[in-house]
């Protein structure tokens, strides 16, 4: 083998190892968008099932979890083959839910019953239920494992969930409407989204106490259109990125003073966010308009928009 | 050096008076803090109903609190607060402010009416010297928000002139501007006509034609000719139809002389609630109550769902139960409630009336939700709906 060969195949492999893979669960096609970032092209879209929502990606990139809101269960797909693996027990309508790090457990929310359900993926069963406040959505678990944040939307409450005994500690009520909510990296710190209120609440893991209330306004924009709902926060906790619905914008947030730093206009509606694996860019799901933003976190610009299809929900990445 | 006795008095007192201060507050951690919440209603009289297909509901409003406190309960567990629903159903033949000034009065902080205008404002009379606060869950009425209002009462339901508002942004959208009012012979017509006479005159829209329709045949034989006859008029864009009660709206559609769609009390309405509601978490609390009541959640139901929910709210924010204290919490800044309608509610500060959204719906398809893009205000949106602060004669500050 030649020195250029050499440097062609070595050029080659390293794109191959930098490509990454977007997911995007489509609520209204019942079907998964996989998508190249770097190409920016959609790939192709399969079929999963009924009304898909909720997504997550196992630690290990081997896995693939989805709601399927409509065929009451969440599925587990090969995320190379994007094969059916296997369903799980979720409860009825399941549509957000939380993987551990070990990914031997999920918990999920199960909204019209007012509860959080443990399963335990290897054997497939429910292993727990807990009762929470009435129309439990966002959940989380922190990635030192010890915490599981149930946000209650009509309860306007955190409830936290302490996994090894199983029960919830203390319950933290904030603004009218949590949606979403996400850990820091180093387990510290808890930010939760509260849709009604356009705001942002960060809490302190410790003391379970508020910090800081973050109150989004965007200049010509309507308070009532400000629905906060996605949260992503890198893992050095410098900034933290906000989707606000219907103002159609992500909030970036200086994680270390808490100040709005900018507002980033994407598509309409923008729902969920996920980095891409080395944090250099964001993902955001839009909606209405049916396509993905891609955010440059560098320069903090948005520098492309894919049709994906309709009403993108979800989204994970795989490196 | 020791104390002397007189120090030694003090020190002792300090320390009975930090031990009783000990004592009440562990009292108070371990007791719950009971919110009641009175419920008032009376029996309805069945209407003669045009047509068979729906079933007469003769507790609309009733599972909407019961559903409220439960969900106010589940948050209560968590806060150390109980919330509990008493029922007060008088027969239909029965006096509903006799009820209020026996048992419910110097007995209760909050109340949920159900009630008639009249009786509203009877028991809100009785009330006004007494830390009570009434939320009507049942009136339509622009009066009682206007030079009617009084102070302790907050409005739940959408006002007519709100509902005719919502009605004439669509219809502005639509460009359908030349409308034929058709009014029923009751009273409450009249008063749904006045609305829609005055969101034409706010938006510009023209009232081409309007007449009374009579009863004076059976309309059951004769609908299929009389509304070809009586709909000869004017040229017009749509049909505006006020009958509260629906004695002949329903017959109005496919009849007309002219291809016209139908709005108002039949047809398109604009309600706060409707079956067809699926968005921002509304399938929800559709299930809930259906699960609830095998029945579909009803206006009234909705109303009475987020009575007892500003209470909830309020009380909870504020861990009161004191009647000025909620109200305050409600009537201020923070009080934002979830109503499945994608934006917070909240209450007019000037006549008590909740803001909130309106459906406009069709039977079986939601057609939109007002207040419709493009209808600017330089608050909220929300406003664009009924008597805005600048128009309101209400006198009597709420707070």
């Amino acid at each position: 083998m030649n020195k250029y060969n050499l440097i062609l195949l070595l050029a080659v492999l390293s794109t191959v190892t930098r490509a990454e893979t977007v997911f995007v669960t489509l609520e209204k096609d019942n079907a998964l968008a996989v998508v190249d970032p770097i190409a920016g092209q959609l790939i192709k879209t399969i079929n999963v099932g009924q009304r898909p929502r909720g997504i997550a990606i196992s630690p290990d990139n081997k896995k693939l979890f989805i709601a399927t809101s409509d065929d009451n269960t969440i599925k587990v797909f090969d995320a190379e083959t994007l094969k059916e693996l296997t369903k799980l027990p979720s409860g009825d309508d399941p549509e957000t839910f939380a993987l551990n790090p070990k990914a031997d457990r999920l918990y999920v929310s199960n909204e019209d019953d007012s509860m959080v359900t443990v399963l335990d993926i290897a054997k497939k069963k429910a292993i727990k239920q807990i009762k929470v406040g009435v129309e439990p959505e966002g959940i989380a678990v922190s990635p030192d494992n010890h915490w599981v944040i149930s946000a209650s939307e009509t309860t306007n409450m955190l409830h936290w969930i302490d996994i090894k005994s199983g029960t919830i500690v203390e319950n933290t009520l904030v603004d009218p409407r949590p949606r979403a909510v996400n850990f820091t990296m180093d387990s510290q710190q808890a930010w939760a989204t509260s849709e009604m209120a356009g705001t942002l609440t960060i809490l302190d893991t410790q003391s379970k106490k508020i910090i800081k209330t973050i109150h989004f306004a965007i200049p010509g924009v309507t308070n009532d259109t400000i629905q906060p709902v996605g949260i992503a926060i890198d893992n050095k906790r410098q900034r933290g990125y906000v989707a606000l619905g219907p103002a159609n914008r992500v909030a970036v947030i200086n994680a270390q003073t808490y100040e709005v730093e900018s507002y980033l206009l994407v598509g309409q509606r923008v729902w969920n966010l996920a980095f891409s694996p080395d944090q250099k860019r964001l993902y955001t799901t839009n909606g209405v308009s049916n396509d993905i933003s891609i955010i440059d976190l560098e320069s903090q610009k948005v520098t492309k928009s894919i049709a994906v299809g309709t009403y993108p929900w979800g989204v994970a990445v795989k490196p | 050096m020791m104390p002397s006795s007189k120090q030694f008095l003090w020190m002792s007192v300090n320390l009975l008076v930090f031990l009783q201060l000990l004592d009440l507050h562990s009292a108070f951690a371990a007791g719950k803090q009971v919110i009641t919440i009175a419920y008032l209603t009376q029996q309805q009289t069945k209407q003669a109903p045009l047509s068979n297909l729906d079933p007469f509901i003769d507790n609309k409003g009733l599972p909407g609190g019961e559903l409220a406190i439960t969900d106010n309960n589940t948050t209560g567990q968590f806060t150390g607060q109980e919330f509990v629903l008493k029922k007060f159903i008088v027969p239909n033949n029965g006096n509903a402010v006799d009820v209020f000034s026996k048992s419910i009065l110097n007995k209760y902080n909050f109340v949920v009416s159900m009630l008639t205008k009249t009786d509203l404002l009877k028991i809100a009379e009785m009330a006004s010297a007494k830390p009570m606060l009434v939320l009507d869950a049942a009136t339509q009425d622009d009066d009682l928000r206007n030079e009617q209002c009084r102070s302790n009462i907050l409005h739940v339901l959408p006002s007519r002139s709100m509902r005719a508002d919502a009605l004439a942004q669509y219809m502005m959208k639509k460009r359908w501007t030349h409308w034929f009012l058709v009014i029923g012979n009751k009273p409450d017509d009249q008063l749904f006509a006045n609305a829609i006479k005055r969101a034409a005159k706010r938006f510009g829209i023209k009232i081409v034609a309007e007449k009374t329709w009579e009863h004076t045949f059976d309309a059951r034989r004769s609908a299929q000719s009389d509304v070809a006859v009586f709909t000869q008029t004017e040229e017009y864009d749509v049909l505006v139809v006020a009958d509260e009660q629906g004695e002949f709206g329903e017959y109005l559609d496919y009849r007309t002389w002219l291809p016209r769609p139908v709005i108002g009390t039949q047809g398109l309405i604009a309600t706060a609630w409707h079956r067809t509601h699926e968005q921002w978490g509304a399938t929800q609390i559709q299930n809930r109550f259906k699960d609830l009541t095998g029945r579909w959640m009803e206006e009234q139901d909705y109303a009475a769902y987020l009575a007892v929910r500003a209470i909830g709210e309020a009380a909870t924010r504020t861990q009161s139960k004191d009647a000025q204290q909620v109200k305050d919490y409600m009537l201020g800044e923070k009080f934002a409630l979830q109503g499945y309608k994608g934006v917070p509610l909240s209450f007019r500060l000037w006549d008590g009336q909740l803001r909130q959204p309106l459906l406009l719906a069709a039977p079986r398809s939601l057609v939109a939700v007002a207040p419709i893009e493009g209808f600017l205000h330089p608050k909220t949106e929300l406003d664009t709906l009924g008597y805005d602060q600048p128009e309101s004669t209400c006198k009597i500050k709420k707070q």
